[in-house]
């Protein structure tokens, strides 16, 4: 692997001892030996292992759950249940003052996805705690069940998720996706040579460490626990096992660091919470950890991801225009994915410098697991989207996909859609060298551009921009009520600011069980936003209101 | 149902008591204090727990710890020479052939079965050995490349 | 019936750490009595190499053999907070909060030392092997262990430092989205090379060239690790990789490493990589995050290259031979 130590050799100290060497792994020896230490490996005796009854049904109501014969089971020594749970519901993200408790660690009377945990049963070996998960008998009353995002937003579409209160999550009190707003996009679309469609679709994909999730709590000194755990955020999971547990965060004490791979499947910490309660209630160390098949069915994905884009593009390459509209599959409870949709939106339009740019990024739930962060999360989908349709715009206008990249690549000054400018641009300069690596032949002038050089001036602009906020269909994912007592307020640790952004600081109205909406005004009522701009490429097609946003009746 | 389980670790000769159906795997971890076969899935199909029991390579989580009786199992914490590393183990190092490590025990015991039998693989055998190990963090180019350069080395001792 | 093949790009950028920033890491640096220096932190090193390259930016910092610094981390009685190892964060976050710890702590050890060799601290540098010297004289020296060893037993001074690394937390206009989501970003162009197979459907890989850009390299074989094993990912999220074959469809998922596919040891293609080092102004000697960034442009260079070898657009990944066949039937009118 070759350092192209020429290019931006001036912005560079390369006076340095230690820094860019190949120094050995600190940790390999311990690796090659055997002797690291995952969180499995610590010895502790005397242990309850603990195992989830999963919901066999997408979406159903619970009428009964029957644990007798389960409880007969020799060695079973508990069996955990919502109503044990201090805090009824929760979101990692609420300790931080954004989002909204909606996911119980065992099911509040509901499922909402299969596989969601119900029971937890408490046992002294491995083999009593599974012969007793197949004896709990629970009998459900299934529900209709959405599993795609754009059907979930449709008016009539059953309401997965109550404490959500609507079938998407909606940002900064009233906005009901994470939107871009950079130019005018219709008037761009309308004065474009060509506008060319496309809509992409990420199915979910499993982080598959090849360790699975899971802990080991012990009762420690003092009224603590010690738990061993592979979380991929230490405090971040140790304050959300206090907050979900209700307890001073100093009775936890949280070991872990080596890890078995997480990427981003180590971080929405279910394991710890459920299992700290178990040994809280019995006094003995406690294990829960994934087997493979929860891992991969059960665990959080990363999320699917719906895109649609249209560009407008001028036969010199320039696009003029970009508009896309983003859907997150959450899955039934937030996770991450409300932190995730505003990454995406963040993101696009991509490395490039667009006049105009639109985007609304929907986080929406549907009756499938949970989805959360991983490896590129807000990003990987997006990419391919972006990357997908820039070799398809290309060949519309008969253009190098190279060169089309080099004309419209971000530099130095550029304005971007969120509003800040760009600095430390270096994509023209690695689609270079790829093209070299690759032998691919490139204009005088592409080989001639640079990242440095023809940024900002008119580019520097905040050109002016329509409002038009983006409306859901008004009677979407409405369903009944929740039942009273189940939602909770969000308890906090001091919020950093970003957190909480333009949103009010008390809990948004979303989080009150079973609040109606307010009717929308006439003028406001609009169709779904989840049409896709149809395909093919058009002049001047007027296909959005420029206005509102969304398509016009 | 429990069962007494004698067998030769690494050497050393030692005795544990296994439940009725506990796998191998169990009673080296947890029974024997020999935490270097990892559990990944626990159904045959990742190679983590990979141990030799008389110098073939198996997967622990498959074999009943009675099936081990009276057999010589070798873990990865069995191939240093005391306090000298295998040179599976000095290849892997140097190579950066692990990031996570959760495999790499399996990973090497797979290989060290592999130069027992060849001690001059070519790529396909190496892949071949080490097809039934999963790796979802080094893309398997950097362990390819660290169990030939280990097969070199020994040659080259051994020359 | 034939391959065929084609070549795809994919051009990116990547934002390093948290989205809206708010995300902080801290980091205790301290001598030992006899000069040795143990990094404390909670972050994670879950196969990305945060032990080895805080090591690295610490003994850099401070000027001492790599061995003679050692990282302890993920104890959260000991470990100062960190927000975790997610995000491409951990090398640009906690990176910056160990070289600022380092930075506190090599002012005690040069303040100790100036007082033994009767000079001005700003006289004094560090020659990487263990002492401390006089800049331009390095006869008028000091070891590091005789410095740590008369702070500690003559004039009672504590080597060692915290750090702290924190990006402003930004707000979000709901209406136009004006935000800072983060303060620098990587970049990276790669071409695939890929044969298809318009009988079976199959797709091989057969290169990955590219050009990534990571601010600075800080351990040049921890960044081949990871763009090398990330390589490796986006090739398997393209092909082959998803819990849901039939999405949004729920049936048929995978509960085991024979049913959820990737590719195998004989799968990997050869990738070749070149890096581009354009300095983060506010990263740790201006590096950026790369943990995440390495599995994305696989992915659509291979949708890419597809198109290119049969003409055909996978817009769903992963791009199955069952959608291949499918799309090149609708194209020939079948
Ligand atoms: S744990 Fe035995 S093969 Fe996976
Ligand atoms: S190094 Fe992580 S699974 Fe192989």
């Amino acid at each position: 692997m070759r350092i192209r130590k020429e290019l931006f050799a001036d912005e560079r100290d390369d006076d340095l001892r230690l820094v860019g060497r190949p120094v050995r792994r600190q940790d390999i020896e311990g690796h090659v030996t055997g002797r690291s230490t995952f969180f499995a490996d610590h010895p502790v005796s005397g242990l309850l292992h603990l195992r989830c009854v999963r919901s066999t049904e997408h979406h159903a109501r619970i009428r009964s759950i029957d644990t007798t014969a389960a409880e007969r089971v020799p060695g079973v020594r508990r069996i955990l249940r919502w109503a044990d749970l201090p805090k009824k519901a929760h979101n990692i993200l609420t300790i931080f003052n954004f989002g909204i408790d909606d996911e119980p660690a065992l099911a509040d009377g509901k499922v909402r996805y299969l596989g969601e945990p119900i029971v937890a049963v408490l046992a002294e070996n491995p083999r009593a705690a599974a012969e007793a998960v197949a004896k709990v008998r629970v009998d459900y009353d299934p529900l209709p069940a959405v599993f795609d995002v754009e059907e979930a937003l449709k008016p009539g579409a059953p309401l997965v998720n109550e404490y959500i209160g609507r079938n998407w999550f909606r940002y900064w009190g009233d906005y009901d996706c994470q939107q871009i707003r950079f130019g005018d996009v219709e008037a761009a679309l309308r004065s474009a040579d060509l506008v060319v469609s496309g809509r992409y679709q990420m199915s979910p994909i499993e982080h598959a460490p090849l360790e699975t999730n899971g802990c080991i709590v012990v009762p420690a000194e003092d009224g603590r626990f010690t738990v061993y755990t592979c979380t991929q955020g230490l405090f971040f999971s140790l304050d959300n096992t206090a907050a979900q547990l209700k307890i001073e965060s100093n009775r936890l004490h949280f070991i872990g660091g080596t890890v078995g791979g997480g990427f981003g499947g180590k971080v929405d910490t279910v394991v710890e919470p459920l299992a700290v309660l178990a040994a809280m209630l019995t006094g003995r160390p406690v294990r829960y950890v994934f087997s493979r098949a929860e891992e991969m069915q059960v665990s959080s994905p990363r999320g699917a991801e719906r895109i649609y884009i249209e560009d407008g593009v001028m036969r010199d390459g320039r696009i003029v225009a970009r508009k896309i509209i983003h859907y997150h599959d959450a899955g039934a409870y937030s996770r991450l994915s409300t932190y995730g949709t505003i990454k995406s939106a963040a993101h696009h339009p991509g490395p490039y410098y667009i006049p105009n740019v639109w985007v609304d990024s929907w986080c929406v739930f549907t009756n499938r697991t949970p989805s959360s962060a991983m490896r590129g999360f807000g990003v990987t989908g997006g990419d391919f989207a972006l990357e997908s349709h820039m070799d398809v715009v290309a060949r519309a206008i008969g253009m190098d996909p190279m060169e089309f990249r080099i004309v419209n690549a971000y530099r130095d000054g550029d304005m971007k859609a969120h509003r800040k400018l760009t600095q430390g641009a270096a994509l023209i300069e690695c689609v270079q060298v790829a093209a070299e690596l690759a032998g691919w032949p490139l204009s005088e002038e592409a080989r001639r551009a640079s990242s440095r050089v023809g940024g900002g001036g008119e580019r520097a602009r905040i050109p002016p921009t329509p409002q038009s906020r983006t409306r859901a269909p008004a009677a979407a994912g409405r369903g009944e009520p929740l039942r009273a007592g189940v939602g909770e307020a969000r308890r906090g640790m001091t919020p950093p600011p970003s957190w909480t952004g333009g949103q009010p600081a008390t809990a948004p109205a979303a989080a009150e069980p079973g609040r109606r909406e307010p009717p929308l005004r006439e003028s406001e009522r609009r169709e779904p936003p989840s049409e896709p701009p149809r395909s093919g490429s058009g002049h001047g097609a007027i296909r959005f209101s420029s206005v509102f946003g969304s398509r016009r009746r | 149902m429990t069962r007494a389980v004698r067998l030769e670790l690494n050497g050393v000769e030692v005795a544990a008591v296994a439940e009725g159906g506990e796998n191998l795997l169990t009673l080296l971890r947890e029974r024997l204090g020999d935490t270097s076969p990892k559990a990944g899935c626990l159904q045959g199909t990742c190679g983590a727990c990979t141990v030799l029991v008389d110098g073939e390579p198996v997967l622990a989580c498959l074999m009943l710890a009675e099936a081990a009786d009276g057999k010589r199992v070798t873990t990865v914490r069995g191939l240093a020479d005391g306090p000298r590393l295998h040179p599976l183990q000095e290849a892997f190092m140097d190579g950066f052939a692990a990031q996570c490590g959760f495999c790499t025990p399996g990973m090497l015991v797979a290989a060290k079965a592999l130069l027992d039998r060849e001690p001059r693989p070519t790529r396909e055998q190496v892949i071949e050995a080490i097809a039934g190990n999963v790796c979802r963090c080094t893309g398997y180019t950097p362990i390819v490349e660290a169990v030939l350069e280990a097969a070199r080395r020994m040659a080259g001792r051994r020359g | 019936m034939a391959k065929h093949r084609g070549r795809g790009i994919a051009s990116v950028n990547y934002p390093i750490g948290m989205n809206l920033g708010g995300d902080p890491s801290q980091a205790l640096v301290h001598a030992t009595p006899t000069g040795k220096f143990v990094v404390t932190l909670s972050s994670i090193d879950l196969g990305q190499g945060m032990k080895s390259v805080t090591r690295q930016l610490a003994a850099e910092t401070l000027g001492v053999p790599i061995e003679d610094v050692f990282v302890d981390t993920a104890d959260s009685d000991t470990g100062p907070h960190c927000m975790g190892s997610f995000a491409s964060r951990g090398t640009h976050r906690a990176g910056n909060a160990v070289i600022a710890a380092a930075k506190e702590a090599k002012e005690v050890l040069l303040e100790v030392a100036a007082e033994e060799l009767e000079v001005d601290p700003k006289d004094l540098e560090l020659d990487g092997r263990g002492n401390v010297q006089v800049k331009g004289a390095p006869s008028r020296a000091i070891s590091v262990r005789d410095v740590a060893q008369r702070a500690h037993f003559k004039r009672g001074k504590s080597i060692s430092g915290r750090g702290m690394f924190l990006v402003p937390p930004s707000d979000v206009d709901p209406e136009t989205g004006e935000m800072n989501p983060v303060t620098t970003y990587a970049h990276a162009c790669m071409v695939a090379e890929v044969e298809v197979d318009d009988e079976t459907g199959e797709v091989t890989v057969l290169s990955l060239k590219a050009a990534y850009e990571i601010g600075r390299a800080l351990n040049v074989k921890l960044v081949e690790q990871q763009l090398v094993g990330g390589a490796w990912m986006g090739i398997s999220h393209a092909l082959y990789e998803t819990p849901e074959p039939y999405y949004p469809d729920r049936s048929h998922g995978p509960t085991d490493f024979n049913e959820y596919l990737m590719p195998g040891p004989g799968d990997m293609c050869p990738v070749e990589i070149e890096l581009l080092e354009r300095p983060a102004l506010d990263g740790p000697y201006g590096a950026k995050g790369i943990g995440e960034m390495c599995a994305t442009p696989p992915i659509p260079a291979i949708a890419n290259a597809i198109f290119d070898a049969v003409g055909v657009r996978i817009t769903e990944m992963p791009f199955t031979p069952e959608k291949i066949l499918r799309a090149l039937d609708a194209k020939a009118g079948r």
